[in-house]
This record gives structure tokens, sequence and C-alpha cells, in this order.
């Protein structure tokens, strides 16, 4: 029989970059919170500048339960379906901020309204066909107070373009109006990004120092960063990059109303008779657990939270919790991030050291930041050059054609070459279409016998010519800094990412959205959904920030609204 | 809350290598090709009456005991690593960087999950050599040695009846990619011997914190010539779990 753990006000299921949020507000407001995480708490002491173990053993990623439920994943019904060796997100108290690039980008307006802002510019008929986008249910500015809220709590480091509609030199100027310049300044320059950014302007762009979760001096009792060059999946030795783990969990359980409960795997939502949650069900170790609560927030990343929804079935919700319209999965897409662009130059370039958010950005094409009349497609790409490379990667690196993969003419173009390339990294719009979807897989499970998730997913044309566009311009910088060739690498499939976006989307509409405006599901009012589910759009942009500013107004739409919600 | 720090300790190996001298014993290995090229271009001294003597593999070289491998794979991965990233004058190799003491000691912990793997891969790369070259790999001259880690490397060798376990394309894959981790690696997991990789390819090392000017653009920092491990600030822990083998994966 399972142990019945006493009630509390609220259970978050996944304490990483959403739920580790929406905990702080919550307790902060009197409410008690137990916060179920399936992994446990990692310390400075596990975050050594070992590539080995960070980039090639998947490490930290190793050892956790989201490497056993790995998406399954087919471009198409007719495809056949394969399975990637581990998973792209990790668990631990903190999640993947505990790793992650930290870029921490807001959307641009334009990524609120999509669809009311191209069929404006540009007529109705430029919505990609078989797109399913929608507008957001609020704009850009129902966002901004949150995104500055996050800026501060999490410590963001930045230079801002637009300052309550004043451009401000520098920054990225194609940004929404903020309320007030960034909390510390942007993380520094390097040789190689000054020259790259002086190429941007002799093109005529507007290059900017990119945001970062990551100290750029010391900031609320942290480190700065040091830059040692082991950021990318590996963690911070001096906690300078601004994580859950060390900023908002931390704050929430001094309130004495947190509790982290580690290695806990959530297997099932409950509900009532009448379709009201009542609480999660958990194993750990060999024991099942119920935790009853009067609010459940889901933020367990797209997968799960999506996987979660499906096996909770029940009377009420035959079909998965609040999916009775048939929502829960749809508008499922994840970024293109493939598709980026690496040069070779003629001299050493000094990049071993730094990290991937240490960089410049170009946003003169991204969103609707140009005008595409004339072109085949909506939207755009961030271009981001940064300084990071550690050696087993730089020995990996592409010859260019112009040597084989091994022998001693790979050996002689590596040492020559190693410090030499540069691989861009080009964020693009993608969007939701009806032909993508999430459902279970009829045949993988996972260890406890539950079906694992199934991706359904590929880019369409919109994503494709955008690809070959945005190519040509990032080779165009390269170029002008002085790269003498350049390698185009493919977009691939839409295949598990950690830039995953949709399953549960948030929107006005019941018939087309899992949850309302506030994150509450349509179905389910005490069950909230936090983390890039519910986001409809992407932009060109990492998601933690927006999905971080989306938990935080969620946990504080529960905590003002805490007796209608009852 | 935390029940990971002792489980995690519990995991970990020693540090073991930092022998300097071993490296002194790669530096003589240099030449791993050259022998059964003096066999096929050699005959018998004049006046020695007895038969040539039938080809035989180059000689073994001195190693530490072995955690996974057996001696005779050992030998053949040297012969293979010798090829992927050579020896030249000046400049050694991966048999210098000890990247079969990696492979080795990583089969035995980290990724004792490829210990088949290897096993039927390196009796299948043989097996191929003899199969198509008429001997042993390591009984072959550098330019068959060549051609045939191209064939693995293609693919080429799947079909041959030489008993890859799938394609002979990914078991490639996985050796060059170890190779690589073997050479350019933290030298805590064994390969990396005195950072041959790390001088080759003009990496400046692990540090702990790097200064605008380790930034600028036409200055090369000084090798730091330090493992992640040299102090006692970090946790040795052992990745256990599934690995690809392959290059970064996607950010985040």
């Amino acid at each position: 029989m399972a142990i019945q753990r006493n009630p509390v006000d609220v259970v978050i299921v996944g304490l990483g970059a959403a739920g580790g949020v929406a905990a702080l507000p919550l307790a902060t407001a009197g409410l008690t919170v137990v916060g179920l995480e399936a992994g446990g708490w990692m310390t400075r002491r596990d975050f050594s500048p070992d590539e080995i173990r960070n980039n090639y053993r998947d490490w930290p990623h190793a050892v956790q339960k989201a490497n056993r439920e790995v998406p399954t994943h087919r471009p198409n019904p007719q495809a056949p379906t394969t399975r990637a060796s581990s998973h792209p997100m990790m668990n631990g108290v903190g999640g993947t901020t505990l790793h992650f690039w930290a870029q921490a980008w807001r959307l641009n307006p334009w990524d609120f309204r999509v669809v009311s802002e191209t069929t404006r510019r540009y007529g109705r008929p430029r919505i990609p066909a078989g797109s399913t986008v929608e507008d957001w249910p609020f704009g850009y500015d129902e966002l901004e107070p949150y995104y500055d809220l996050l800026e501060r709590e999490t410590g963001v480091s930045g230079k801002a373009g637009n300052i309550g509609g004043t451009r401000h030199d520098g920054g990225n100027v194609f940004e929404g109006p903020r309320r007030r310049e960034y909390p510390m300044p942007p993380l520094r320059s390097t040789g190689f990004l000054d020259r790259m950014a002086d190429a941007a302007r002799r093109l005529g762009w507007t290059p900017f120092p990119g945001p970062a979760t990551v100290n750029s001096v010391r900031y609320d009792g942290r480190s700065p960063c040091l830059y040692h060059g082991f950021c990318n999946k590996g963690g911070c030795h001096v906690d300078a990059r601004g994580g859950t783990h060390v900023t908002t969990i931390p704050k929430a359980q001094a309130t004495g109303r947190l509790q982290v409960v580690t290695r806990a795997h959530v297997t099932r939502v409950n509900v009532d008779a009448e379709g009201r949650a009542t609480g999660v069900t958990y194993v750990t170790g060999r024991e099942e657990i119920v935790q009853p609560a009067r609010v459940v927030l889901l933020a367990a990343h797209v997968y799960e939270n999506v996987r979660l929804l499906l096996l909770s079935t029940s009377k009420a919700f035959p079909r998965g919790l609040a999916n009775n319209r048939g929502q829960v999965g749809r508008h499922y897409f994840s970024h293109a991030q493939g598709g980026s662009v690496s040069a070779l130059f003629p001299f050493d370039l000094n990049t071993w050291y730094g990290l991937p958010a240490q960089g410049v950005a170009v946003d003169d094409w991204a969103d609707d930041n140009f005008d595409h009349t004339g072109l085949d497609f909506i939207g755009g790409g961030n271009l981001w050059v940064y300084s990071d490379r550690r050696p087993i990667a730089a020995a990996s690196t592409g010859t260019f054609g112009l040597a084989p993969g091994w022998g001693r003419q790979w050996k002689a173009f590596i040492r020559q070459n190693a410090d030499r390339t540069n691989t861009a990294y080009l964020q693009k719009t993608t969007l939701p279409y009806e032909a993508n979807y999430l459902d279970l897989d009829p045949v993988e499970k996972d260890p406890l016998g539950q079906p694992v998730l199934r991706i359904t997913a590929d880019f369409q044309d919109n994503e494709r010519r955008l690809t070959d566009f945005i190519h040509d311009k990032m080779e165009r910088w390269y170029r002008e800094a002085g790269a003498v060739a350049i390698q185009r690498n493919p977009l691939g499939t839409m295949g598990p990412s950690t830039h995953a976006y949709g399953g549960t989307r948030m929107g006005d509409n019941p018939e087309t959205n899992v949850v309302d405006r506030w994150g509450m599901a349509h179905e389910v009012p005490n069950l909230g959904i936090l983390g890039a589910s519910v986001m409809g759009t992407s932009g060109a942009r990492n998601p933690t920030l927006t999905l971080q500013a989306l938990a935080w107004r969620t946990a504080e739409h529960v905590a003002r609204n805490w007796k209608s919600l009852l | 809350m935390s029940a990971s720090g002792s489980k995690r300790r519990a995991l970990s190996r020693r540090a073991l290598l930092k022998a300097a001298g071993a490296a002194a014993a790669g530096a003589a290995a240099g030449a791993g090709g050259l022998p059964s090229a003096a066999v096929e271009a050699g005959t018998p001294p004049s006046g020695d009456t007895t038969q040539a003597p039938p080809p035989s593999p180059p000689p073994t070289r001195p190693r530490e005991p072995l955690q996974a491998l057996s001696a005779a794979e050992a030998d053949l991965l040297d012969a293979v690593v010798d090829r992927l990233i050579p020896a030249e004058a000046g400049s050694p190799g991966a048999v210098d960087a000890g990247a079969v003491r990696y492979i080795d000691r990583a089969l035995a912990g980290g990724l004792s999950h490829l210990r088949e793997t290897y096993r039927t891969g390196l009796a299948a790369l043989d097996r191929y050599a003899t199969m198509t070259r008429g001997r042993p790999f390591r009984e072959l001259g550098p330019t068959d040695q060549d051609s045939v880690l191209i064939d693995v490397e293609t693919g080429g060798a799947t079909w041959a009846g030489a008993g890859f376990d799938g394609s002979s394309a990914a078991f490639f894959a996985l050796l060059l990619a170890h190779t690589r981790q073997g050479m350019f690696g933290d030298p805590f997991y064994g390969g990396n011997i005195n950072y041959i990789g790390w001088d080759l390819i003009g990496y400046p090392g692990v540090r702990l914190s790097a200064g605008p000017d380790d930034q600028r653009i036409d200055v090369k920092p000084a090798p730091s010539r330090r493992s992640a491990y040299d102090t006692d600030m970090f946790t040795r822990a052992v990745a256990r779990g599934a690995t690809r083998g392959g290059p970064d994966g996607d950010p985040a």
C-alpha cells in the first residue's frame, strides 16, 4: 500500500528552471510547499573542469531518471522510430540550470504576436500552411515585470538596448522596452569577440554582448565568473551561474515552508471524482508514496509534463489529465538549434577559455527586425558567436574538406588549426504545426513499465528556408572577420531537444490550448503547468528566462487567488 | 536531504596516474608500423641457411597490468591508434599518449558496458584484416593497415563475414572517439601522458580561472600542465552511464 504523506498547500513536480523559481513566491506568500525532485543535490565539488566527464560521458547527466525515459522520435508517422541513447535534460535540484549555457534572453515583442503582426504587415497568407501558431493571450508588456524580476532574482548580466522606449547603443536595440538596465554589466569581451563585433559594424549591423544568468561581478553573495572554460555542460565551481539551486530554491527553503524531497520519481497526478487534482503519487526506492496537495504544479520539462498528463488517466479524464479536448501533446516544436555554421581562420583565435554565454550577438536578422517582403519565410535567427573551446572538442572539429579525419594529414591539420575554428550557434524561429505532436510510444517502456513519450515532428519549409537565409548572413559575417573556409551544418530533424516547446500550450481558447493565460489547466482549475510546454512560440531565443518569468507569474497567481482556486 | 554525496564517493576511483615515468617508456615506441615493412623488404643475410622466419608481429613493449583488455587486444589497439594519430619525428602520437591505457581503464570503469563491443569489434577487425589482406592487422604494413581501417570506417567491412556486431563504421567511430579522448582528455583518465595531446594542439591547459589577458587574440597563455584532479578540490566521480562517445551533444 502506498504511504500517505500529510497534505500540503502546493506540490511542485520538478525543482529545475521552472519549479525551482515557482517555489519562492509560493513559500514567501505563506503557503506550504513540497518540491519533488527526481535527482539529488549537487555541490561545487561535483563540478570539476573535466571534459571527459562533462561532455563525453554524459555526466552529470548519467545515472538519472530522465535517461531511462528518453523519448522516441520519428519525423512523420510513415518514418521509422528511433531512440537516442541519452536525454537532453537532467535531474537534480536545480535541474538543467545546473549546467545550462545560461543565455538569458527575453522574447521579442513580435514573438507574442506572430499571427496578428504577420497579418498586419504582410497579409494572412504569409502564415505557413499547416501551422497552428496563435498569438499569445497577452503581449510582451504583460511579461516585462516578470522578466525584470527574474533578471534580479537569478542574477543576469547584460547591456540594455531599449530602456522605456529610448534606444541605448551598445545593447540590443531590437529588444522590447525594458524598465531599467540589467543588474550587472555584461560579461567581458575577448580579442576574438572584439574582432567579430568590428566586422559586424563594418557590415552595418548592430552587435552587442548577450545577456547571461552568469555573474560578471560579485552579486547576491556569489562569485563573479572566472571564465575557466568548462561551463558548457559542466556545473560552476564557484556558483557564478545563477541556477535555481543557488538562487531561488535556497531562498524558498529559508522561509521554512519549502520541503525539498529528492530521489522522488512522480508516476501520476491523482484526481477526485469531480476531476480536481488531489496530489501526486511518487516512487522513491521501493516505496510508493502519495503526496496530497490542494494545488499541483507540474514543472518536469516539456516531455515529462506531457507524459505525466497522458499517463494520469482517470474516469474524469480517460485520455489523460486535462486532455478531454485532445490538446495535450499538440502544438509541439523544438528549436531549430541545428544548422550551425563553422569557420576556419588563418590565425589562432585563443578561444580556449570563456563560456558559451560570453559572446557577441547580432539581432538584425532575428524575428521581424527586417522587412520580409519578397522573402519566402517569416521569423528569423539570432547570430551568436562565443568563446568556448575544449581540447577533445577542438581535436574533433571538422576539417573543412582540407584533411581526412585521422592519420598523418589529419594530425598536421589539427596541429595547425585546433585554435583557428569557430562555430556560430544560430537560433531560429520555429513554429508549431498540425503534423508535429507528442504522444505515448506504443512499444518502448521505462523501467516501471510505463510508456515513454513519442515525438512525431520534423522541420517544415519555413524553418528550412529561414536556415538558408541565416546561413548566408553568418557566412558573410565570418568572411568579413577574415575566415578563409566555411562549413554549413545541416538543420537535421526535430528530435529530442533541450529547447522543446508546447504540448500544453497557453491560450484563452480551451479548444486549442491546455492551460489558460495564467498557466492553470482549462479542465483542472487547481492544476498549474510550468515550463516551456506552455509556450506557443519560441522566438530565436533560449527559452529559460521566459519560462522562468512565466513560472513566477503562475505561482504568484496561485498565491494571490488561493481561495478561489480551492 | 543530500543522499548523493556519500554514494558518489563510494564510486570514486583513486587517482592512479601521475606516473611521469610511464611517459619515458612511451617515447621509445613511436615507429609502430615499421617492423612489418622490414619483414616484407628483408631477405635473410647471405650464408644463413635457415629458412626465412614467418612474419611475426612487432615486439610488444612493456606495459602496466591491464584492467580490462587482454594483452593481445591491447597490442592490436596500440597498432590501430598508431595509425589514427601516428607518431612522427619530434611529434609523439596516440601510442605515446597512452590512448590504449585510457581505453583499458575506461572499459574497466565508466565505460564497462562497452567491454563486449570492444572484444567483438577488435576480433572482427583482425579477422577482416586476415581475410582480405592475408595477415593479422599487426603484421600488415602501414598502407595495408590504413586500407583496412578505411574499410572499417566506411562500413565496407560490415558484410565481409568478419563478425562485426552491426556496422563496422559504428565500431570505428567509437575507436576514433576514444582514441581522441585518450590523446586529448584529462590525464586523470590514463591518457594524454605528459600532456602530449594538449601540447600538440596548443591547449594551454586546465585553469580554475582565466583572466582578460588569457583571452587576447595574439597571446598564448603559458601551459598550466595540470589535471582537474591535481588538488582535492573536486570529487573524483566516475561516469557510469551510457555514452555515445561522439561529439558535443545538444547545447543547453
